[in-house]
């Protein structure tokens, strides 16, 4: 296996590390996939509107009750567990709905897709053309340094940044002052380097239409002298990101940087049905990276298909958050320190990468 | 087997109705598709977003999704539908005789 980089490295999308990946073979290349039997994949891919209508309307349904108990707990002190179930119902649906919309996968009905991954980019304040193309990028360079733009945290880690996204409050001022530049046409770096210029336009439209909503709201704070409007749209977004935060700790962090194989680098971790079903079960994330036109509704049965190739899955979401930060610490003075998780025998060899198969060649 | 700028490709049997086959030819690849009505179309086989086998993709109707990004395509005109894809995939005349699927690549 292959040894990580101890250098301090650069992150960003616009430093030499993307170079590098590019020279190293890393980019846009083939990924190790389990086999499946077509048939099977064709059933694993099937679309359908039932599931999705169905978790839709019950999200709606919870949030609105969370909302109306909320609203009338208002200047007492049980608006506090209030407004935090209205968060997280807000933020953690929102999350995974922009997520699995956003791939085409959730609906079988176009519209569908479009209509909700649009509510749901608003309402955890992403972008939405931009951030379709950040999570394209996502998957062609999965933790590929200097190419994915959606590494949650570098070695060593910055640990006021994973602090300060509790309240989402590191991305979400940075894709507030990315939608203010959209509005003014104006791209930074970072975005151009994954959004095409024939997406540029809609970018900015999107991005007014979010601005005209959040002066809206701000006016009705104003007219009605109270921050209570905000409460209830554009904040839910960074006070009910907790668990948006640790369930997407939870997907990569502590594994392998730079190599060709999700099993290294993705982690599969089993939660309970109300987290699975707010976060649309991308707990099987191995499952989904290794195959993304799998739609949530069938990643468990991908998961039964494929096991007996992968690492044993986290038990839960506190093991594997135990996991994440016990790696965060040791990799805070051994940046190189990597989580290596052992393969059941039934399962095919890491595929490390081109540089390791160039050295096990020689 | 070619005549006249046709290859023969596969049998009409080898695709399942609302299905996709992968056929390379000398350097390059295609994919060969079945549509819910058994009409056959074919076009290059790589996506043209990343280069990913469509042939690993699924069929719905008259569309091909990508595998990788979910990216889609009317596989019976090429037309890109869906982002990330942007352009359009090429697409080659085929025709079906006697259960032998041809397609013209030059």
């Amino acid at each position: 296996m292959p040894t990580q980089d101890i250098r301090k490295r650069d992150y960003s999308l616009t430093g030499p590390e993307g170079e590098r990946a590019q020279q190293r073979g890393l980019v846009a290349a083939q990924w190790y996939a389990t086999p499946i039997p077509r048939t099977k994949m064709k059933e694993l891919m099937k679309r359908k509107d039932g599931p999705a209508i169905r978790d839709t309307i019950i999200w709606f349904c919870a949030l609105a009750a969370a909302g109306v108990l909320a609203y009338w707990s208002w200047g007492s002190w049980w608006a506090v567990p209030a407004f935090a179930l209205y968060g997280v119902l807000y933020a953690s649906p929102a999350d995974s709905r922009w997520h699995e919309c956003g791939h085409g996968t959730a609906f079988k009905t176009a519209w569908m897709n479009e209509a909700v991954y649009q509510i749901a980019s608003f309402m955890i304040l992403r972008p939405a053309t931009p951030w379709r193309w950040s999570h394209s990028r996502h998957h062609t360079d999965t933790i590929i340094v200097g190419r994915d733009p959606e590494i949650v945290s570098p070695r060593p880690p910055v640990w006021h940044v994973i602090a300060m996204e509790f309240f989402k409050l590191y991305g979400g001022p940075r894709d507030v002052w990315r939608m203010l530049m959209h509005c003014f046409g104006k791209l930074d770096a970072e975005e151009k380097e994954y959004i095409p210029a024939s997406e540029v336009r809609k970018t900015c439209w999107e991005s007014r239409v979010y601005v005209l909503i959040f002066l809206i709201v701000i006016a009705a704070c104003f007219y009605y002298g109270t921050i209570k409007p905000a409460m209830f749209i554009v904040l839910p977004s960074f006070f009910g990101s907790f668990l948006v935060l640790m369930t997407g700790l939870s997907q990569h962090l502590g594994l392998y940087e730079d190599v060709l194989d999700h099993r290294l680098n993705t982690r599969t971790t089993y939660m309970n049905p109300i987290v699975r079903f707010l976060y649309w079960n991308m707990n099987y994330h191995i499952e989904h990276h290794m195959f993304p036109m799998v739609p949530y509704h069938a990643l468990p049965k991908l998961h039964e298909a494929i096991k007996h190739d992968c690492p044993e899955p986290s038990p839960s979401l506190s093991a594997a958050l135990k996991e994440v930060f016990t790696a965060l610490v040791r990799q805070r003075k051994d940046p190189s320190y990597t989580i290596v998780k052992p393969l059941p025998d039934t399962a095919a060899p890491y595929e490390y990468g081109p540089e390791a198969a160039a050295a096990a060649a020689d | 087997m070619t005549y006249e700028g046709w290859i023969a490709a596969c049998d009409a049997e080898d695709i399942d109705e609302e299905d996709v086959i992968r056929f390379d030819y000398e350097d390059r690849t295609f994919a060969i598709y079945r549509s819910d009505k058994s009409e056959y179309y074919a076009t290059d086989g790589y996506c043209t977003h990343e280069k990913f086998h469509l042939s690993d993709g699924l069929v719905m109707g008259k569309h091909i999704e990508c595998p990788k990004h979910n990216g889609r395509f009317d596989y019976t005109t090429g037309e890109a539908k869906r982002a990330p894809v942007c352009n359009a995939l090429q697409t080659y005349p085929v025709k079906n005789e006697a259960g032998q699927i041809w397609i013209k690549i030059s």
